[in-house]
Order: structure tokens, then C-alpha cells, then sequence
């Protein structure tokens, strides 16, 4: 896979305000790269840096081997941009901003109709843009991303606002993007979105990258704890649960146990050890950390605050 | 990118004409408060009046373009500032369009608003007004486009530094309509006290009046030539000066 973002040693300041530090990183061709962390931890200044919006003040920055400061037009005309927060003309129809956003491009724009039809759009052709829901807004900024069939999309928070029905439907929209064989940079500080859309997610605070990976292996890597929680009447349970080696701990209250312990085999090992010494259980799940986990543990604080 | 400025041109209109009282403000009040007063003068005094005759051949159109020109300078300033607040203008500029074409389009629309406010003026005046006849229609047109350009690089100023929308419109006529005073559009530049004329020299509006005076009343260009400088001199600056400052979020 080659590299079509190449970040290297990035640092913006906004007046004595350190806003993204010695910032590096690669998103590869056809991969949905996220990059993850609270508001103000520096990822939208990192994505317009990369978009050509912003000039960092040191550091380099390559997208599809063009430097977006020197070669901004070159390469506006290749990548789809979504901002955070953006709106358009109050009183602008649908087709009218994407017919407007296709003559902007020197290559031939794709099929705007169609592109509102893939996109649910179409009914709200003539509708005035202020008077979208948050959903289709967000939908009209995805049509307006892809009109020039780019070869990068950037997507900054765009389900931020949304309800969970919308955010799924535009999680589909985005993997399709995926699967036209586009590459996708977006920013989000909700893990579960990381989680469920990104291949590999880079976590940003303060300005500083901490770690980048798939979501799978820094959550392996950082969180490797695993916790089985049941319930049985067995009182001797404990015992048999305490011979277990991946066991570091077990709880119990009342007739419910919580049994901690590191490593994918774990919970095998856990069921393994009910059959074999036939400990009748009336409930059994599992908690499995996430990139949620991820992150309290690597900056010691909650993403949301 | 002239493609992408006659389009942005034209949905900027067809969006200017949605806007409730869109079309009907900007051309519609004046040229009805034209028309009413035209009756009311026409009928009361006596065509050949020297008194009326005189403001309404000289002052009258002069008066109508100027104001009109500078309530599309003002609407221009809270248009840019909106956008720029609602991030139209960033998302605008996350394109391969260039900066000069999204300004280049929005000065277009309020020209030709002013036009078209002025030209339908001019015919819906026709019946109540002496005037049109001998005036040098198409020197006056001129005057008003280079005067128009200047106000509009001064109004693009002020748009450039405006911290917020809400404020646009305020700063935008705290800054304009004291000029109007000193302008010589009301009282001529001469009656005014040793220091306000001088003000008047250093304030751009008043080489817009008297150009437009001057060709309303046949003037040679040639004996306009400081004013046309000094108008240009403005754009230029202002012009530069935006260029610097201008904030696109």
C-alpha cells in the first residue's frame, strides 16, 4: 500500500497557543484513517493543515505526492472536503449547491442527480438548505465532498450533532466511499464511531499524537484486561476460578462473580473451567474494553469531559 | 474559473431575490419612494420652477445614486460577514475557486442590483421628473460604476475588520453615513465650516458627489480628472489594504 498523506514533525501555533506539536503520521490508499481525540486536542488544525486551509509553522506535509501549501489548486481539484460546522447560503436548493460545486472543477464532475439519489437526497432536490435536518446537511456535504470523484476525503466531525439513526446511515455512506476505492481522513472524538468505521486511528491530545494503530491492536496492546461476569449459587466457584492463569482477580457479590484477567483466552478458559467442574451458571457476559478504555488509561482522563 | 463566477454570480442573485424583502427592499422601496415623491413635487410646484427644477435636474439623481450605491455597500458588508461567520466563505475556499472570484461574484450581484434599482428609477421616473432628457445618461453611468467600485472596496474594508455579523451592518453605517454629511450631497462643500471642509477633502465620498454632479451637469471628464484619481487611489488602497486583513473565517 503506498502512502497518499505523508505528515512529518507538524507543529501550528495560534499566538502563544501550541494547537498541534512535532505532529506525524502516513494514512495509506484505500483506508479509512481516523484521527481521534477530545475537542481541542488539535485534530481539525491538523486536517487543514493537510487540506491546504491552514500553513503549519514547521513540518512537512505531502498529499498525493503535492504539497498542499505550494499546490493548494492542484490539489483542491483531487480531494473532497467536509468541514466541521460549515453551512451554506441559507436559501440555496440542493441542486443548485452541487450543480454550483461541480462547475468549480476542471475535470469532468460526476453525475450530481445521481450522487443525491446514492445519497437519499433526491426528494430534497429543490428544498432550500435551511431547511435540511442535521442529517441531510450532512449528506448534501458528502455529495458536495465526492462531486469531483476525488481521490482523498477529508471528513471532520461529521456526525457530530446527529442522532444515533442519522450517524449509522452516514457510517454506511462513509464505507462506501471506502469501497469506491477512495481514501478517507476524518476526525472524530467518539470512539465508537473510531471503532466501527476507522482501519486505523491515530489518538491526538493536547497537539500530540500518542499512539496509532488498528482500533483492535492498541486496544490489545493498551487494554489487554479482559472481565467475565456471572452468576451462580456454587459458592466453591471461586476456588475453581482462582486456579485459572489468566485469572488476576475475582470479586463476588452476592451470587454474582467478576473474574479480571489479561489475554484473548480468558473467557475460553473461563467457560472451560464451568463445564469441567459442571458449575451451573444463570448468567455469563463478557466486558471487553474499547477505545474508550484506550484512551482513559493513555492520557489518564476520560475523552469526554 | 469565469464559470464558477457566473455561477456563483447568478445563484447569489436567484438567493438575494428569496430573501424575504430581498427584491423588494432593495429595488422595490426606492423606486417607489421615487415615484411618490415625484407625484407629490411634480403636482405642487410648477415644472418650470427654478427652485425645483434645479434640485430635481442636479441633486435629485445624484442623491438617489449615492444613497442607493450605499445601501448596497452596507448590504454587501453583512452578506460577507454572515458568510464568513456561517463558514460559506471557508467552504467556499476548500475549492479550487479562487478567493478574488467568491468576492469578484458578490461585488457583480450588488452592481447589478444598483443597475437595475437605478435603471427602473430612471424609467418609472420618466413621467414625473424633467430630467433623462439632457442629461448625459451613459458619462453619468460611468461615474456612478467607477464611484460604486470605490464605495465597494471601502465597504469590503469594513467587512474585512467587522468582528461579527451582528455589527456589520451598525459599523458599516457609522462609518458611511457621517460621510454623507460632509459629502457635499446636502450642502455644498464650500458652505462648510473651515473644518469640515477640510475633513471633507480626506473623505472619499465627497469626489464621488462631485463627479457625479459634474457629468449630471455636462461637465468634461477632463475637468474631473482629480476626482476620478482620487477614487481610483481609494480602490487601490482599499483594495490592498482588504487584501491584508481580510479574515475568510
Amino acid at each position: 500500500m503506498r502512502p497518499v498523506i505523508q505528515v512529518s514533525a507538524v507543529r501550528k501555533t495560534y499566538g502563544s497557543t501550541l494547537a498541534v506539536d512535532e505532529v506525524s503520521f502516513e494514512v495509506n490508499e484505500g483506508e479509512i484513517f481516523g484521527l481521534i481525540g477530545p475537542n481541542g486536542a488539535g485534530k481539525t488544525t491538523t486536517m487543514e493543515c493537510i487540506e491546504g486551509l491552514r500553513t503549519p509553522d514547521r513540518g512537512t506535509i505531502s498529499v498525493l505526492g503535492l504539497d498542499p501549501f505550494n499546490d493548494v489548486y492542484k490539489l483542491q481539484e483531487r480531494i473532497g472536503v467536509q468541514l466541521q460546522q460549515a453551512q451554506l447560503q441559507k436559501r440555496i436548493k440542493v441542486w443548485e449547491a452541487v450543480d454550483l460545486w461541480a462547475s468549480l472543477y476542471h475535470k469532468d464532475a460526476i453525475d450530481g442527480e445521481r450522487l443525491l439519489e446514492q445519497l437519499g437526497l433526491i426528494d430534497k432536490r429543490n428544498a432550500w438548505f435551511m431547511t435540511l435536518s442535521g442529517g441531510q446537511k450532512q449528506r448534501l456535504f458528502i455529495a458536495l465532498a465526492l462531486i469531483n470523484d476525488p481521490e482523498v476525503v477529508f471528513l471532520d466531525e461529521l456526525t457530530t450533532g446527529l442522532d444515533p439513526q442519522a450517524r449509522r446511515a452516514i457510517w454506511d455512506l462513509v464505507r462506501g466511499i471506502r469501497e469506491r476505492g477512495k481514501t478517507v481522513f476524518l476526525t472524530t472524538h467518539l470512539m465508537e464511531e473510531a471503532e466501527r468505521l476507522c482501519d486505523r486511528v491515530a489518538i491526538i491530545e493536547h497537539g500530540r499524537i500518542i499512539d496509532i494503530d488498528t482500533p483492535q491492536s492498541l486496544v490489545n496492546r493498551h487494554c489487554p484486561e479482559r472481565t467475565v461476569v456471572l452468576a451462580t449459587d456454587d459458592l466453591t466457584a471461586v476456588e475453581h476460578f482462582r486456579t485459572i492463569p489468566q485469572v488476576l482477580a475475582v470479586t463476588c457479590t452476592d451470587s454474582q462473580f467478576t473474574i479480571r484477567g489479561r489475554g484473548d483466552d480468558l473467557v475460553t478458559e473461563v467457560i472451560h473451567c464451568l463445564s469441567e467442574n459442571r458449575i451451573r451458571v444463570t448468567d455469563f457476559r463478557t466486558i471487553l474494553p474499547n477505545l474508550e478504555d484506550v484512551f482513559l488509561k493513555l492520557t489518564g482522563r476520560p475523552i469526554r469531559d | 474559473m469565469l464559470r464558477g463566477l457566473w455561477k456563483l454570480t447568478w445563484i447569489e442573485i436567484k438567493i438575494f431575490l428569496r430573501e424575504p424583502l430581498g427584491a423588494f427592499g432593495t429595488i422595490g422601496i426606492p423606486v417607489l419612494v421615487f415615484v411618490v415623491t415625484g407625484r407629490i413635487v411634480g403636482h405642487s410646484l410648477a415644472p418650470a420652477s427654478l427652485a425645483a427644477s434645479g434640485f430635481i435636474s442636479a441633486g435629485l439623481p445624484v442623491l438617489a445614486s449615492v444613497l442607493i450605491s450605499i445601501s448596497a455597500v452596507l448590504s454587501l458588508v453583512t452578506i460577507i460577514s454572515i458568510y464568513r461567520e456561517g463558514g460559506i466563505l471557508k467552504r467556499l475556499r476548500a475549492t479550487p475557486l479562487r478567493p478574488q472570484t467568491i468576492l469578484t461574484a458578490h461585488v457583480v450581484v450588488k452592481l447589478l442590483l444598483t443597475a437595475a434599482t437605478l435603471a427602473l428609477m430612471v424609467l418609472a421616473g420618466k413621467r414625473y421628473y424633467p430630467v433623462g432628457i439632457h442629461a448625459p445618461l451613459l458619462g453619468f453611468t460611468m461615474a456612478l460604476l467607477i464611484s460604486t467600485c470605490s464605495i465597494l472596496s471601502i465597504g469590503f474594508l469594513i467587512a474585512s475588520i467587522v468582528p461579527t455579523a451582528r455589527f456589520a451592518q451598525p459599523i458599516g453605517a457609522v462609518i458611511m453615513y457621517p460621510m454623507i454629511a460632509v459629502s457635499g450631497l446636502f450642502v455644498p462643500v464650500k458652505s462648510l465650516p473651515p473644518t469640515l471642509q477640510s475633513v471633507a477633502r480626506v473623505v472619499p465620498l465627497t469626489y464621488t458627489v462631485s463627479l457625479l454632479e459634474g457629468i449630471w451637469r455636462g461637465d468634461a471628464w477632463s475637468a474631473h480628472a482629480g476626482d476620478i484619481l482620487a477614487l481610483v487611489v481609494v480602490f487601490i488602497v482599499c483594495t490592498a489594504l482588504s487584501a491584508k486583513v481580510f479574515r475568510w473565517e
